[in-house]
Parts: structure tokens; sequence; C-alpha cells
């Protein structure tokens, strides 16, 4: 049974004006802990704050094409339409086409916050135009977010000149701090003119993510830490590479799945390593949750991935179009702080009406719980609420309900059951897939849902639920979760372990 | 004295800022080396440049026609494995 509070009950959630519903990733209680003025930087940061990537868009200008060091996950051959993943990209543009298509996407799609540079290689092995990208968009685009994402090596030298960016997000890639672990995922680094391999070379790339880390701290810049959870590996390893970041300062730990299948031509994919269950990643992000703030909305995006997390809009803005586009900046600034304003607005209410329902778990460790919890999936569309139609959904966001608290804790991927036309033939073994998605699920809402996947979802034991359209997320999962307990039907609920990256 | 870029490379950038001689250039549809500039980094650098850094195997040749980074050099993945994995997902 839940607990009922008052706004004025002075939890950290209620102070904080987070999401006090949720332990989600980042904006509620999560984060409740951290200074007012990094709240204030995370807080329409939808790759940051799990609550803001429910309203918030993000895109990717692929401008770094070189890269300084091998990953094993990694195949720089790679450059397909339909992947999504890190690494890939269609087009390397340059940073005067960059800052085109950034004006572009922000006139076009208001709730873009954030500007990241993320690759295709390293943005730091291509400073001049990783750096000549974000001067232009600090000049001509000041209402977008800057960040950057690197492997590290090259960052203790370019921290002075991010900073005089005004870039106040920075991620790195930390998949270790041991040398040993390291060279079973970096082949070679090139360093100071040499190519460096085996562990002589992850020694060099240790110290330079460690060092970097600590210069962005005492800078004041937000870091986050990105790790790859590669069972066998560093899985184990990560909960050191956790206590070690958080104690230097970094803000926030994404701990991602490999993604390698044999296609990919990485140097993981062909030798068979394996990615990491839904269960394994879940048990090693809450085992670091007790050292540090864990980010768990990651959609492991492309490095020219455009519009809200978990989407890509990037075709409607190839250079050929963006060539046609004129846009007036100084009126899609005003439109967009219009946009921006009403999505606060809304956030708002919702935050005023799920924040009386619940209280922090974390706050109530104590108490014996009376049901078991339980695994429910949500369709959405994105503003916090439940929008999407189960045939349409390209994924489901996982929250785990218990009698006291409601927690978002992953998202799972799922082809296209239903897009209609041509290749509705292909129904039932998208169907099936999607089902297998959710295997461990109690009950999946969304606005609607058809009568045959209705009966399939049944009979895996998964509770179809259309009845919380355009409600808010946290509050349909816990009625839900209310009703399921209430039928006893979570007694027999018993998740199964499912690969991650397939 | 020179190497040549050939099929196969990525376009990835890396290699073109680091040549001592500036003799590598942007071209279609890849990279390409300008074999009277290149002196192989002789006296500039113990290592050359641009096979140092190149992250694809087999597409920096040197004069002779050799790879400097042969099969499995850079990957770590053995050329058998490699050939094995992509015979399987042909059949598929």
């Amino acid at each position: 049974m839940e607990l009922k509070v008052s706004d004025h009950s002075g939890s950290a959630a209620a102070v904080a004006g987070g999401c006090s519903a949720s332990g989600c990733g980042s904006s509620g209680d999560a984060l409740a802990h951290l200074p007012e003025h990094i709240r204030a930087k995370v807080h329409n940061h939808p790759c940051y704050s799990e609550e803001a990537h429910h309203h918030y868009a993000r895109m990717h200008v692929a401008v770094a094409p070189a890269c300084n060091i091998q990953c094993h996950y990694c195949n720089r051959k790679y450059d397909c339409a339909n992947e999504s993943r890190p690494g890939v990209v269609s087009e390397v543009l340059t940073p005067d086409q960059a800052v085109k298509k950034v004006i572009a996407v922000a006139a076009h799609i208001p709730q873009m916050t954030v500007l990241g540079i993320a690759g295709p290689g390293d943005p730091l092995a291509n400073p001049e135009r990783t750096l000549e990208t974000f001067r232009q968009l600090t000049e001509k685009a000041p209402d977008i977010k800057l960040c950057v994402s690197t492997n590290g090596l090259a960052l203790p030298d370019c921290v002075d000149a991010l900073c005089t960016h005004n870039i106040d997000h920075v991620t790195i890639t930390i998949n270790c701090v041991d040398p040993d672990v390291g060279a079973k995922i970096y082949p070679w680094i090139f360093w100071q003119g040499r190519r460096i391999k085996g562990r002589k070379g992850v020694a060099i790339l240790i110290e330079q993510q460690q060092k970097g880390l600590e210069m962005l701290v005492a800078r004041g810049v937000l870091v986050k830490v990105n790790s790859v959870l590669i069972p066998g590996v560093n899985d184990e390893h990560l909960k050191e590479v956790s206590r070690v970041v958080k104690s230097k300062g970094a803000f926030l730990h994404n701990v991602m799945p490999l993604i390698a299948e044999p296609e990919h031509g990485t140097f993981f994919g062909v030798m068979g390593q394996r990615g990491p269950t839904h269960d394994e990643l879940q048990t090693l992000q809450d085992a670091c949750a007790g050292d540090m703030n864990m980010m768990r909305h990651c959609r492991q995006c492309r490095a020219d991935a455009v519009g809200m997390l978990g989407e890509d809009r990037g075709h409607e803005f190839t250079l050929e179009k963006i060539e046609t586009m004129d846009i007036d900046y100084g009126r899609a600034m005003e439109e967009r702080r219009q946009v921006h304003a009403a999505i606060e607005a809304n956030r708002e209410a919702q935050r005023k009406k799920s924040g009386e329902t619940f209280i922090a778990m974390t706050a109530l460790k104590t108490r014996r719980r009376e049901t078991p919890p339980a695994l429910i999936a949500v369709a959405t569309k994105g503003g916090g609420v439940i929008n999407q139609h189960f045939g349409h959904a390209a994924e489901f966001l996982i929250y785990e309900a218990n009698d006291q608290d409601v927690r978002f804790i992953g998202h799972r991927k799922v082809d296209l059951y239903c897009s209609g036309g041509e290749t509705c033939g292909d129904a039932e073994t998208a169907l099936a897939k999607t089902i297998k998605a959710l295997s461990g699920c109690a009950a999946v809402l969304c606005s609607k849902i058809g009568y045959e996947p209705w009966g399939a979802l049944e009979a895996a034991g998964i509770a179809p639920n259309g009845e919380h359209a355009m409600e808010p997320i946290e509050d349909a999962v816990a009625a839900v979760y209310r009703e399921l307990a209430a039928s006893g039907s979570l007694e027999r609920a018993t998740p199964t372990p499912l690969r991650m990256s397939a | 004295m020179a190497y040549q870029i050939v099929e196969g490379c990525v376009n990835c950038w890396a290699c073109a800022p680091l040549c001592p001689s500036q003799a590598i250039y942007e071209a279609k549809p890849h990279f390409l080396i300008d074999a009277v500039l290149c002196t192989e980094c002789a006296g500039e650098h113990p290592d050359p440049q641009c096979a140092s850094i190149c992250p694809i195997e087999g597409v920096i040749l040197d004069s002779l026609g050799v790879p400097l980074n042969p099969p499995g050099s850079l990957t770590g993945i053995p050329p058998e494995r490699l050939a094995a994995a992509r015979a399987e997902i042909q059949a598929r």
C-alpha cells in the first residue's frame, strides 16, 4: 500500500522540485542531493535527466571522424542508415555544415535543448573541427546547451579550450581503471606519434582519463561517466570504476550494455563476446547505485542522431534538405522560448499531481514489502504520459513498482509490430519478438492495443492495459501495480533473463 | 619512396593532419598520398604517422605494395575467424 505525503513534507524530492514518485535516473530523488546550480544545469537535458527526456530532444552532429584509440566494440568501417548505435553515421559534416544543421533542427524541433558532439570518432582527436563548431554555436545559437563525449585520451590537453567555449557537460567513456582489464577492451592507442599496443597503451589511456576527469571537476564542469558493460570482461570491475569516478567528482554514471553482433564486424561481435542480459545490466546498475547516481535511460544514440531520445529524425535534416531551409533564428528562438515555457508548465502540473502520491523509496527502506515488486512496461511518445499505441511503439520504458515506490529502470527496443501497409505480412514474427522483449514484465500500458496482440500478451502472462491513456506514467504504473497486487497475480511472476543487444 | 592509400580507406581524416610533409589530401572515393611529397616520415618521426593512426588494416601500402598494417594487426581478429564469420552471415 502507498503512503500519502504532501508537498510540505520536506522530503528531498519535494525540496528538489523533481519527480518525487520515481527514483528516475536523475531529476527527482537521485539528483536531489546535488547543489542547486548542478540541478539547474541538467534540468532540461534529456541525456542527463530521466524526467527531462520525456519532454526535451537532443541532437548530435558528426563533425569528428578521426579517432586516437581502438575499442573492441567499435568498427571504424561502419556507416549504415538503418542502424542506431554509437559510432554509426550517414555523413560527416564540416563545422559550417554542422552549424547550419543545428540551427535548422533547433528551428523545426523547438524541444531540442542540447547539441552534443560524440563522433563518429573521438571529438577531441579532432579538436579544430569540434571546437570550431562549438565556437560558432556559442555565438549563433546561445540558447542551446553544448556537450561533448570523449574517450579521454586527449582530454587533459583540451580542458582549457572546452572551458572557453562554455561547455558545461562532458561525458568520458571509462570502461576500466585497471590496465589488465583494459587490455581486453582496447587493442591500441595512438600517443605522441606512435601506436602503442596492449597494456602499456591502456595504462596511458587510464591515466589521461582520470587526469581529465579531475581537471574538469576542478573547473566546475559537470562530468558524466559512460561505461560499457562487457560480461566476463569488466562486469565486476565496473563497481570499482563507479567508486573511483564518484570519489573524483563525476556526478552521474551511465552503465550501458555492450552491443555486439557478428555482422557489426567488431572484435567482440566476430569473436562471439555476448552482451549482458537485461537482468545482468539491472543488477550491476543496482550494485553501483549505492555508490553513485546511476543513469538508466540512455538509448546509445548514433553520432548523428536527431530528436527525442529513442527516435531519430536525422533523415529530415540531410545536407540537401537543410540547404533549402531559410531560417530566421531570432524568431525561432522566441518560439523555442514559448515551447519550453509550455513544457515547464506541463512538467510542473505533473509534478504537483504525482508529488502527492508517493514518498521516495529511500525514506522507507526499513518497511517490509507486502507484495513482490513487478516490472511494468509503458508505451509513450513523450511528454511523460502514456500516449502510444502498442503496435506503434519502437521501444518500451520499463518501470519497477513495489508497494511503496515506482522507479524507472530502463528501456527495451522492439521491432515495430504494426507499421501498416505492405509490412503487415511480418506482423506475427514482430509481435512474437515484442513479447520476447517484454519478458519478465507483469503488464504493459499503452494508449490502445489491438485484439490480436491483446490475446498473445495475455497468453504470455503479460497483462495488456489501455485504460490509462494520457495519464502521467508513474501514476498509471502505480495504479496498475495496485490492481495486480490486489488480484494476487504478482505472486507467480518470474522474470526471465533476455539478451540486451539483439 | 612513398606510401599509398588504397581502396578500403574510410575517410576518417585521422592521418591527414599528422603528415609532416602535407602529402595527404582529401579525394574521392578516398584520401590519397602525393607520392612526390611523401617521405615516409624519414628524418621526421621514428614511425610513419599515417600508418600509426590509421584504424583500417591493409589500406596504406609501402612502395613495394605491402600493407603497413596487415590483416589482424589492428583489430586483433584473426583473419580466418573474420572470414568464417562473413561466410556464416552470407549463408543466413
